[in-house]
Parts: structure tokens; C-alpha cells; sequence
């Protein structure tokens, strides 16, 4: 190989990769997928559930704290999935400056839609 | 990362066809399920911005909920919120076959074919169940 620097094969190549924080990641998305199946499975029951009802039956029904909290599990474990799933998108399929423009806007967009969701199931929760 | 900066300073350097070349591959049930399990994600992205929109139509009382509840009930809506319920199947079915696959099981040919059809079975066979349940319990069948 017709090398143009002096910098040897292993030098260029040390920090271009995981940075030993990659098995972090491909955790996380396995915990919070194993999380989502059955709360995820349980949304989609209850919404089957709830179909037609109005909406006092609805409120009544996520103020119980067993729904208010498994609803903001389900939040939480959703958004985390989602963050970590999109950027792994974002990763492979674009290649410039716009892809830490891109991940950085899917952090904050996940982690704001978590909150909102939060604060909207408490307020249903805590409410008069 | 370029071309350039992997193999730098040969004279002539020819841009090689990367692989999978996607313009003449056959798609198989294994590729295709794996764009589809990735398709699938983005679409339930979108799909929890809609949790949360319905959420805070919750929170924020009955008229807005009723906004919300009638766009839903929309044919348009009822089309999006099924296309949704067959994406999150999908994406439930094919994650559970990565996270056996996580254990390192069921990679020889014959199980990825088996699992990877068990998949489009039961994501098909649970999308009509739930919408066959949600229309009993509000009335329509």
C-alpha cells in the first residue's frame, strides 16, 4: 500500500470507531424493546378496549395510577426505543455535516414528545 | 466515510460498486423484511407523535378530545390508524425474531425462512383480530 502520510495504518485508524460506547446503545434498545412488548401490547388492548367509549369514561380510566403509570412507562420506553432506532437510521443513511444537525433534532424531538406526553398523562392523573 | 481516506494516493482510483447492489438483487423475504422492520420503526415514530397528541387532547378537556377522537373516527384517520396497526405488528413480530436472534438461535437457513413467514402470518392474522375486536366493541360488527 502506497501510503501518503506518515501516520501509520493503526494510528488512522484508532477513534473512528465505537469509542467503547456502542454496546451502551445496542443495550439499551434491546431493554426498552423487551419493556415495550408487553406495554405496547397492553396500549393497544385498552384502546381497543376504549373504542367508542366517551370521554369521561376515557379520563376515568387513565387517572387510575395503574394506567397513569404504566402509560408513562410505556413513554418513556417508547421515546428511548424511538430516539435510539432513528439515529441508528439517520447513521447509516446520511453521510454529512446534516446527520449531527439530524440526530441532535431526534434526541430533541424524542425526549420533548416524552415530556409533553408525561406532563399530559399527569395532568389527567392530578386534575380536577 | 469517503473512498479517499481509506485507500489514499493510488493513482487511478475507480469508484467500485458497493454491495448489496439493489438495482439487480432479487429480493428475498429476509432483505425485504429487514428494510420493512426498519420502514416500520419510522412509521411508528410518527405513529407516537400521535399518542401524544392524543394525550394532550386529553389533558386539555373534552372539545379538544372530541377534535381529536372525530379525526381518528375520519375514514382517512381509520385508514392511517390501520396502516399503524400493521406496521406495529410487524415491528413487534420482526423485533421479537432479532431478539431470539439476539441469543444466537434460529439463523440457519431453514428457521430464518420458517420465523421470517411466522412473522408475516401473525402480523396479518393479529391486524384483522384487533380491528375485528375494536369493531365488535363499538358496535360495528
Amino acid at each position: 500500500m502506497n501510503r501518503s502520510s506518515f501516520r501509520s495504518p493503526l494510528g488512522r485508524a484508532i477513534g473512528l470507531g465505537s469509542a467503547k460506547s456502542g454496546s451502551r446503545r445496542w443495550l439499551a434498545e434491546r431493554v426498552t424493546a423487551v419493556a415495550l412488548v408487553p406495554l405496547t401490547l397492553w396500549l393497544v388492548a385498552s384502546i381497543i378496549a376504549h373504542t367508542g367509549s366517551d370521554y369521561t369514561v376515557f379520563i376515568a380510566w387513565l387517572r387510575t395510577p395503574f394506567v397513569a403509570g404504566g402509560m408513562i412507562l410505556l413513554l418513556i420506553a417508547l421515546f428511548h426505543h424511538t430516539a435510539l432506532g432513528l439515529q441508528v437510521v439517520i447513521e447509516d443513511y446520511v453521510h454529512s455535516v446534516a446527520k449531527f444537525a439530524a440526530v441532535i433534532a431526534i434526541q430533541f424531538c424524542c425526549y420533548g414528545l416524552a415530556v409533553f406526553g408525561i406532563i399530559a398523562t399527569l395532568r389527567v392523573a392530578f386534575g380536577g | 466515510m469517503d473512498v479517499k481516506t481509506i485507500a489514499p494516493a493510488t493513482k487511478a482510483l475507480r469508484i467500485r460498486p458497493l454491495s448489496p447492489n439493489i438495482q439487480i438483487y432479487r429480493p428475498q423475504l429476509t432483505s425485504v423484511l429487514s428494510i420493512a422492520n426498519r420502514m416500520t420503526g419510522v412509521v411508528l415514530s410518527v405513529g407516537a407523535i400521535g399518542l401524544v397528541i392524543w394525550l394532550s387532547a386529553a389533558a386539555a378537556g373534552p372539545e379538544p378530545y372530541d377534535i381529536v377522537q372525530r379525526v381518528i373516527g375520519s375514514w382517512v384517520g381509520r385508514l392511517i390508524l390501520f396502516g399503524c396497526t400493521f406496521a406495529f405488528f410487524l415491528h413487534l413480530c420482526g423485533g421479537i425474531r432479532h431478539l431470539v436472534w439476539d441469543t444466537v438461535n434460529g439463523f440457519d437457513l431453514w428457521s430464518i425462512y420458517i420465523s421470517g413467514w411466522s412473522v408475516v402470518a401473525a402480523s396479518v392474522v393479529l391486524t384483522i383480530a384487533a380491528w375485528a375486536a375494536g369493531l365488535s366493541v363499538s358496535g360495528w360488527l
